[in-house]
């Protein structure tokens, strides 16, 4: 049963991912990157991470790709793209060097056992707590430091995504912004 | 049959490649944006596959904080695409050939 489910998710994960890379429309683009991301939720559910999958739909799979629509359809779904290539060697360099990369990472991680110590921070669920309940003991202990300050990352970019978003929305009419 | 998490590593790998030559070969920004959303996301089945086989729970806290830095460039990064689109009208990479060195 196992297998049959990441079988029919990994050749949906793969599909997905060529999907991003060789559709002519963005929007296209962005509902195979949706296929991805959902597909990934489920490897996630496999193996145990059950906080983490729902973060992935909750975050990933609903705001995120909602962001990238958007963006496409406020812009307007960008027509101009030429397939062809300016420089006739970026291609195949990129396909050369996406295989040598593809080849060492395999190597890199079947070659060797898993090795390294096991528990480090803690296991992975204790049988009578849940996996939220041990990722949330794991981020309010040993991660709270960088559990701060993402919650300054995350203030940083909103108002990075502001401050961009405005200025250059008031720059045609200038002095607009101190009659109001 | 067995799924160990060989099987997983590989998959992680392959979508990986394919973002990393999507972003090199695509020239619409936006599609390079999903591209990393794609590597972003094999580097994290990767931490959580690795969470299971060494029963660590920090693998998965690691992916909590990459969801989050994901997020934050993805509000930015579109900011600046928008941005640029305002100013240039169009929002390939080759459009923004002025920042070459």
């Amino acid at each position: 049963m196992e297998a049959v489910i990441f079988w029919a998710c990994a050749v949906a994960a793969v599909v997905g991912a060529l999907g991003v890379v060789l559709g002519r429309n963005p929007v296209h683009s962005a509902l195979f990157l949706l296929l991805t991301l959902v597909t990934m939720a489920v490897f996630f559910l496999m193996q145990d991470a059950d906080l983490v999958a729902i973060i992935q739909i909750v975050v990933y799979a609903s705001a995120i790709v909602v962001l990238f629509l958007f963006v496409i359809t406020l812009l307007g779904v960008d027509q101009r793209e030429t397939f062809e290539e300016p420089n006739r060697f970026q291609r195949p360099l990129a396909i050369v060097f996406g295989a040598l990369l593809l080849v060492q990472v395999i190597i890199l991680l079947v070659r060797e056992n898993i090795t390294g110590a096991p528990s480090q921070v803690g296991p992975l669920s204790e049988p009578a707590t849940g996996n939220v309940q041990t990722l949330a003991e794991a981020l309010f202990t040993d991660y709270l430091w960088a559990f701060e300050i993402t919650a300054v990352l995350l203030v940083i970019a909103v108002v990075g995504g502001v401050v961009l978003a405005r200025r250059s929305g008031h720059r045609p009419v200038a002095g607009r912004g101190a009659e109001q | 049959m067995d799924i160990t998490p060989a099987y997983y590593l590989v998959l992680a790998a392959i979508i990986f490649t394919i973002g990393g030559v999507g972003l090199l070969v695509r020239r619409n920004t936006l599609v390079m944006f999903m591209c990393i959303e794609l590597m972003l996301n094999a580097a994290n089945l990767t931490f959580v596959t690795y969470a299971k086989a060494l029963d660590d729970i920090g693998g998965q806290a690691i992916v909590f904080f990459t969801l989050v830095v994901a997020a934050a460039e993805v509000a930015v990064g579109l900011a600046i695409i928008v941005a640029i689109f305002r100013r240039r009208q169009n929002v390939t990479a080759d459009d923004v050939n002025i920042l070459e060195g």
